[in-house]
This record gives structure tokens, C-alpha cells and sequence, in this order.
């Protein structure tokens, strides 16, 4: 069976939603362990002392705020190359997602930096990026609720997700782009060398993992819950109609 | 409970915040899927 047949609405809400419930559970279970781990488990770190805590809140929420518009861009793709509603409606429900994580991306940086840094914000190539990004999730949630035909929204918003991707891929690799900045580089890399220390390493992969699952259920779920809102606007209008025919 | 130093005030303020984000997008999410379900079952219902 291809895999295109899932972007069929009535295939998506038999087969896929179903698997929310199970990615909830899996989501919750690996929340539990990394989080668990990471924050009664860890032992402070030499320098930043127990403020190391928050990186298993900091560093899953800004991974998925970036991954959440790069799938967004992938969906925002398949709308404008094959015209699946499914695919527009799942960008469409990944958005409020990925502006959570970059929220707590944004809050729970602000708060390690005041004591590390000495300043709440600053203008940081990777900071200001990560804030323009914030900026285009809004815009991107509210392009999709000014337009009333579903069609036309999908196609602005999938040239707005285009656009916003570089910002995406600015605030992930900002860092290596422009030296100046303050935030340090990643947490977690295939050079060993980059990696945070051992101890904090599995904790912080289990966090990231059940934020990863968390994101795939809620975007599963919100599809769901767009494909039915596309039905009633569609059972509403043709109501409507049958009573100005009458 | 747990001895956190001197950032105990930034570490649960950071933890506050992230998990209540998230704890109301699930929420929220959860909320309105259950409110559109019903919704729809009932216009499917009225015909």
C-alpha cells in the first residue's frame, strides 16, 4: 500500500489517530524517565551548578521548535507539489506545537542566562533568530485563521513555511555561522568532543525522544481534529445550500 | 527535597515554565479534539 493512500482524510482518521493514544503513552513514558533522570538524578555540573537541570527542558523544546517547522515545510511541500489537504491540515496543526516549544525554548534560555550570562536577553545570532522564528510561527498561525478559503490559506501559509525555513535553519546553525554570539554550540553531537558530559548525556536523549513522541502525538491528534473541522464547514455549507435550493 | 544551590529560584522557575506550557498544549489539544468529535457525531446524527 503506498503511503500516499494515508492522505486520504477517512484512511488518516480510521488508521492514524488511533496511533495517538500509543505515541501519548510512549511520549509520557520517556518524559517520565529523561525528565525524572535529568532532574533528581544528575549531579550539578562544575560550572553552571545545579542551572545544568535545565537543559532537558531547554534543549528537546528548541530541537522540536526547529524540527516542527522543517516538517511543517516537508507537508507545506506535498500541498503545493500534490494537493493533499491531509498534508496542508497536519503543517496547519504542527504550528501552535512548534510555537510551544519555541516558547519554552525562549523562556527557559532567558532564565539560564540571567545568572550565567548576567542578562535576560541578548541579540545573539542564534537568540534573535530563534525570536524571529517565534515571530513566524504567529504569523504563520494567524495567515491560516485571516483566510476563510481553506485552499488559498494552505497556499499562503506553504509560501510563509518556505520563507520562515531559513530562519529555522538559521537559528540551528547560527552558531557556526557567526562566532560572536553567546550561546555555545550544540548539546549534542556526532563529534564526542561537542557532547555534553556523559552523565547528563542519556537523561538528555531520553528527554529529547519523549519530546519527539509528544510532538508526533499532538500533531496526529490536531490533524485529526482539523480533518473533522474541514468536514462540518463542508456538511454546514451544503446544509446551507439545500435550504436556499428549498 | 532535594538541595538545588544557589540557583534553586531559576531552576524551578525554568521547569514551572516549560511544564505548564506544555502541560496546557496537551490540554488544550485534548480538549478541543474531544469538543470537535462530539460535534461533528452530532451534525452526522441530525442529518
Amino acid at each position: 500500500m503506498s503511503l500516499w493512500s494515508y492522505a486520504n482524510p477517512r484512511k488518516f482518521l480510521d488508521r492514524v489517530e488511533p496511533l495517538s493514544r500509543w505515541l501519548f503513552a510512549a511520549a509520557g513514558a520517556c518524559l517520565a524517565l529523561g525528565l525524572g533522570w535529568g532532574f533528581f538524578f544528575t549531579p550539578d555540573a562544575v560550572n553552571f551548578g545545579s542551572s545544568v537541570k535545565i537543559i532537558y527542558l531547554h534543549v528537546p523544546s528548541a530541537l522540536m521548535a526547529i524540527n516542527a517547522w522543517l516538517m511543517m515545510l516537508v507537508a507545506s511541500l506535498i500541498w503545493i507539489v500534490r494537493r493533499h489537504h491531509v498534508s496542508a491540515l497536519a503543517a496547519k496543526a504542527a504550528a501552535p506545537v512548534g510555537l510551544v516549544m519555541t516558547l519554552i525554548a525562549l523562556a527557559t534560555g532567558a532564565i539560564w542566562g540571567q545568572p550565567m550570562w548576567g542578562t535576560w536577553w541578548a541579540w545573539d545570532p542564534r537568540l534573535t533568530s530563534f525570536l524571529i522564528l517565534c515571530l513566524f510561527y504567529l504569523g504563520y498561525i494567524a495567515l491560516w485563521s485571516a483566510i476563510p478559503d481553506a485552499e488559498a490559506a494552505a497556499d499562503l501559509t506553504g509560501v510563509l513555511c518556505l520563507v520562515g525555513s531559513v530562519f529555522a535553519l538559521l537559528s540551528r546553525y547560527a552558531v557556526n555561522f557567526w562566532s560572536q554570539g553567546l550561546h555555545q554550540g550544540a548539546s549534542l553531537s556526532l563529534d564526542r568532543q561537542e557532547n555534553v558530559a556523559d552523565v547528563y548525556w542519556l537523561p538528555l536523549v531520553i528527554a529529547m525522544l519523549g519530546f519527539a513522541l509528544l510532538f508526533a502525538a499532538l500533531v496526529v491528534l490536531r490533524t485529526g481534529t482539523e480533518i473533522r473541522l474541514r468536514r462540518i464547514a463542508a456538511l454546514r455549507a451544503r446544509a446551507q445550500r439545500s435550504e436556499g435550493a428549498a | 527535597m532535594m538541595d538545588l544551590g544557589r540557583y534553586a529560584a531559576e531552576v524551578l522557575l525554568a521547569w514551572g515554565v516549560g511544564l505548564v506550557l506544555l502541560a496546557l498544549l496537551v490540554a488544550q489539544s485534548l480538549r478541543r479534539a474531544r469538543r470537535v468529535r462530539a460535534e461533528l457525531e452530532r451534525i452526522e446524527a441530525d442529518g
